[in-house]
């Protein structure tokens, strides 16, 4: 027994700390420093998935029914496994198209329906107003339960606990949920909150979970000894308990699992946490295994706690509340309070982003399309609407709390706790269809959607929420056996004598069922109709159209002065104009001119809109200041393939002008070569020209000079002009090659004989360095066709580089000839420093001489490009093998004439 | 840089949970023998929880 002040003060000290955390987030998110922008957190707040259901009512599921506590958990874990194909999708539409509710989403994909809207909030909030009283009803029983007011009854309303925890939490959710309107819907604030609530009470969890087992017992298997000595616990944890396996539902199981798996998904608070507050959509990587961890983690002593619990205090007691119960039986007063806020935490968790998340779909989805069909509310009426919006939202979240509050007052005791937080899954279970059919199906349909969900709502009260009431004695429960009028086959448990399931997968069988039936089916009745086809392409094909670049399905004229002024009344005016501005940016003001709005920019200013009052609310303003256009599917194909064409046609733009900057390119390059030659050419004139020049110069001034020295001058004018000579013959030789006007004298000539001549008239100059050149010819003549003055040319260029760059006196160069397939190589091998690396790739471009400037012997640079043309106008390649330090190989291939011919008329000459 | 999880290993982890967790399979770890004392049927359950997390992890946060 705990004083009741001390566990309102813990309470209330709790609820304070949840304050100051939302508040400090929110201003780190006001100054640009998020602190939820991790996976880490956003795994966490998805903890908002184990409510107090999960706190106490998993023990207790547990201990009357074993592993039955599982499917709960297992369901998620396998939805989170494909969470990065289908929760990245719809994270993907909901950032792209503003979309901030379930209810909103599914509207706005069958073609932003104001009707289905309604439909959606409204069976989400009749389907969630038991859960919310259920999380109250735990905050209220623990409250009781340790204060021992369990034993008092007739309290008097206001002296519950459960009513102030509502309204603590009512103003938190004012607060932090509605401080103001964001059009992306996010609250920062609330879910550092979330996920500061998901590790107190997995930490009190755990710790309550080690007490037990390690403080009350000695370990996990101490537990299970024990507890199969006891014949009631022996079988627990079998399946089917003591009946036996062939007891056990398997079918139970695996629908309880879906219609977990499918919750995770679907929950009002899990779609808001999930999809609505996410970040970042990379974070849901880390997070979809994160979050199937943290529920394993938070499940692990379950079974223990229940088990210890049964074994301590004794079957009959009450094993929902073993969690608080366990520890204060041994007085352990501050487990025990840390076990409540354990509990308080997980109820409130989930308290806040429910009501977060009901409120903003009621105040979209129902009050704002009624306010504006008001005449004073119209369109093109006047005023700032922002305010209210929040003012709605604010008396949004205080009627659900209080209608949950409602809820629980009256029919709190009626029902076991499982129950109640199965009847939602099974509710909210029926969105399934209509929102996972609707991302990865084009054909479904507004009409398909609403039949479905009606169809499969109706269903679920009729089999799941009335046998519900019935039970708890408000109506008649005769009707449960006997059917409605005596008519056996509509029983609500055992619809057309379904027997043998339990009574949610009797209910989910029926409803998904009945759901499925009618979505595809009237889907397929009928054509979707313009809008409906554009937005399923804009939801299904999210990841290829989505952007800067998705085509926008609108036609008709808007005033700009319309436009404006009605994003000025639902944004506020500083939004608006950030967008008007945003869009000025990226559009220009071309139509802006006329005073007219763009597509695009009425497709920006309704997507703002839609995530201030929601799609099809939105809509109803959009077209209520614009003259639209009525979409058919026709006009909806056009407009995909002006959008496809105009990407085909940016496409083309950027291959074409990457084309022309490559040509440009390549003309500056060549530019720069002839500049190159150019400069080169010139040196290579002056170098000879100034030593003749200086040298006659000398001569003529000093007419006294000896005959001798006379000679030797004369000699060097005479090498000096021949080398000038040789240069501009090359470079005419050169210019003639490559401009196709040199003369060609092709004849079979003697390949063999041409390099022996060639060897012996560079004789000399091998001579007078010092080096030996060897041979390795065949020993037959082998005859090609060529021009053989070009071919001795290249043999003697050849020949002569390798002269120059072997060392003084130790030099030896090798020629070979020898024979391929349809082919004759020639290669000069010398033992010289060989070409470097860098310098190989360019060896063959005009004057690129091998070596460094200052030590290279002297030479035009022309010598080997020229031997190159010469030998690729042959029809033959010509190549370098080198290996720094290791000597250079110039070889070159001619090809061999096809057929005898030229070996005959060469051997009869 | 990490790799993008493929849609065909998430499907197949998928399947390969709910085929260990559901009929016949679930007969398969319903034993009458403990697990280093501990019944064997919630055991198998949690380590094929343990392996699905773990695969999971490994798919989403290996590198490229």
């Amino acid at each position: 027994m705990i004083a009741a002040p001390v566990v309102l003060a813990v309470s209330g000290g709790y609820l304070a700390l949840l304050f100051a955390i939302a508040a400090f987030a929110d201003r780190r998110a006001a100054e640009g420093r998020s602190v939820i922008a991790s996976p880490w957190v956003y795994a966490l707040s998805l903890g908002a998935y184990c409510t107090a259901w999960t706190y106490f009512g998993s023990v207790g599921r547990a201990a009357s029914g074993g592993i039955w506590f599982l499917p709960i958990y297992l369901g998620p874990t396998l939805a989170m496994i494909l969470a990065w194909l289908v929760v990245r999708k719809m994270i993907r539409v909901a950032r792209e198209y503003r979309i901030t509710s379930i209810a909103d989403f599914i509207a706005s994909r069958y073609g932003k329906s104001p009707g289905l809207a309604a439909l959606v909030t409204l069976i989400t909030v009749v389907g969630i107003v038991p859960y919310i009283a259920l999380q109250l009803k735990a905050v209220s029983s623990g409250y009781r339960l340790l204060t021992g007011g369990a034993d008092e009854v007739g309290l008097a309303w206001w002296q519950d606990g459960a009513l102030f925890v509502a309204l603590a939490l009512a103003a938190f959710t004012v607060v932090f949920g509605t401080r103001h309107l964001d059009t992306a819907e996010r609250h920062e604030g609330m879910v550092a909150a979330i996920a500061t609530e998901s590790v107190v009470k997995l930490v009190a969890f755990l710790a309550v979970g080690a007490f037990v087992t390690w403080g009350l017992f000695s370990g996990v298997g101490d537990i299970w000894t024990r507890a199969a000595a006891v014949p009631d616990l022996a079988h627990l944890l079998r399946l089917g308990g003591a009946d036996g396996a062939t007891a056990f539902g398997y079918a139970d199981w695996f629908a309880l699992t879906l219609v977990a798996a499918l919750s995770v998904l679907l929950l009002p608070r899990q779609f808001q946490l999930l999809v609505v507050e996410c970040v970042d959509e990379r974070h849901l990587r880390r997070a979809a295994w994160l979050f199937p961890a943290y529920l394993f983690a938070i499940n692990l002593f379950v079974l223990p706690l229940a088990i210890g619990g049964r074994l301590l205090l004794g079957p009959d007691s009450d094993a929902e509340t073993f969690v608080l119960s366990l520890p204060m039986s041994q007085g352990v007063t501050a487990l025990t309070l840390f076990a409540y806020v354990g509990g308080l935490s997980a109820a409130t968790g989930m308290l806040i982003v429910e009501t977060v998340a009901v409120s903003t779909m009621v105040c979209n989805d129902l009050v704002m399309p009624a306010l504006l069909r008001l005449p004073g509310f119209g369109a093109r009426a006047g005023g700032d609407l922002t305010r209210l919006l929040l003012g709605i939202r604010r008396v949004a979240i205080l009627g659900v709390l209080l209608l949950g509050y409602l809820y629980f007052q009256i029919a709190g005791d009626a029902y076991a706790l499982v129950s109640i937080g199965l009847i939602s899954f099974a509710a909210v279970a029926q969105f399934a269809p209509a929102l996972l059919g609707g991302i990865y199906w084009r054909g479904g349909t507004r009409a398909g959607a609403v039949g479905g969900l009606v169809g499969g709502f109706a269903v679920w009260i009729w089999t799941l929420m009335l046998p519900s009431v019935a039970k708890s004695g408000w109506i008649d429960a005769g009707f449960l056996t006997r059917g409605p009028f005596g008519i056996a086959a509509l029983a609500p448990e055992s619809l057309f004598g379904l027997t043998g399931l339990d009574p949610l997968t009797h209910a989910l069988f029926w409803s998904l069922s009945l759901n499925l039936c009618l979505y595809v089916g009237l889907s397929l009745l009928r054509e979707p109709s313009g809008r409906e086809a554009s937005q399923a392409l804009l939801f299904v094909d999210v990841f290829e159209r989505g952007g800067a670049e998705a085509p926008v399905f609108w036609r008709g004229r808007a005033r700009l002065d319309d436009l404006r002024r009605l994003a000025n009344r639902l944004l506020g005016e500083a939004r608006a104009q950030a967008v008007f501005d945003e869009h000025a940016r990226e559009a220009g003001t071309g139509s802006a001119a006329r005073g007219l709005a763009d597509a695009r920019l009425v497709d920006r200013v309704e997507r703002q809109l839609a995530g201030a009052i929601g799609s099809a609310s939105a809509r109803v303003m959009v077209a209520s200041v614009a003259q639209e256009e009525r979409l058919g599917v026709e006009d909806v194909i056009e407009i995909l393939d002006e959008a496809s064409q105009v990407r085909a046609y940016a496409r083309a733009l950027e291959e074409a002008s990457a084309e022309l900057r490559a040509a440009n390119e390549a003309l500056k390059s060549l530019d720069q070569m002839k500049d190159d030659f150019m400069s080169s050419v010139t040196h290579e004139l002056r170098t000879p020209l100034t030593s003749i020049r200086a040298l006659s110069e000398l001569m003529l001034d000093t007419p006294e000079m000896d005959d001798d020295q006379r000679a030797e001058f004369l000699g060097i004018i005479v090498a000096e002009s021949e080398r000038l000579g040789r240069l501009v013959n090359q470079v005419l030789d050169m210019a003639k090659i490559e401009s196709g006007m040199a003369e060609w004298h092709s004849e079979a000539l003697d390949l063999r004989a041409l390099i022996l001549a060639a060897v012996k008239s560079t004789s000399e100059l091998f001579r007078s360095r010092g080096a030996t050149v060897e041979m390795a010819l065949p020993d037959a003549a082998t005859f090609v066709r060529a021009d053989p003055d070009r071919l001795t040319q290249v043999m003697v260029n050849l020949l002569s580089n390798a002269a120059k760059f072997v060392p003084d006196g130790a030099g030896r160069v090798e020629v070979s000839l020898r024979e391929e397939p349809g082919a004759l190589v020639v290669a000069v091998r010398d033992n010289g420093p060989g070409v470097p690396e860098a310098d190989q790739a360019g060896i063959f471009e005009k004057f690129r001489q091998g070596g460094d400037a200052l030590t290279r012997p002297a030479g035009t640079g022309l010598g080997l490009p020229i031997s190159r043309r010469i030998v690729e106008h042959l029809g033959g390649e010509m190549w370098l093998e080198s290996e720094s330090g290791g000597g250079a190989c110039f070889a070159f291939r001619l090809p061999l004439q096809p057929g005898g011919e030229v070996d005959d008329e060469g051997a009869d000459r | 840089m990490r790799a993008r999880p493929k849609p065909a290993v998430l499907i197949a982890l998928a399947a390969l949970g709910t085929a260990l967790w559901n009929f016949p399979m679930l007969a398969v770890w319903d034993e009458a023998s403990t697990i280093l004392g501990l019944p064997a049927l919630p055991v198998a359950l949690f380590a094929i929880w343990a392996g699905l997390i773990v695969a999971l992890a490994w798919v989403s946060e290996r590198e490229k």
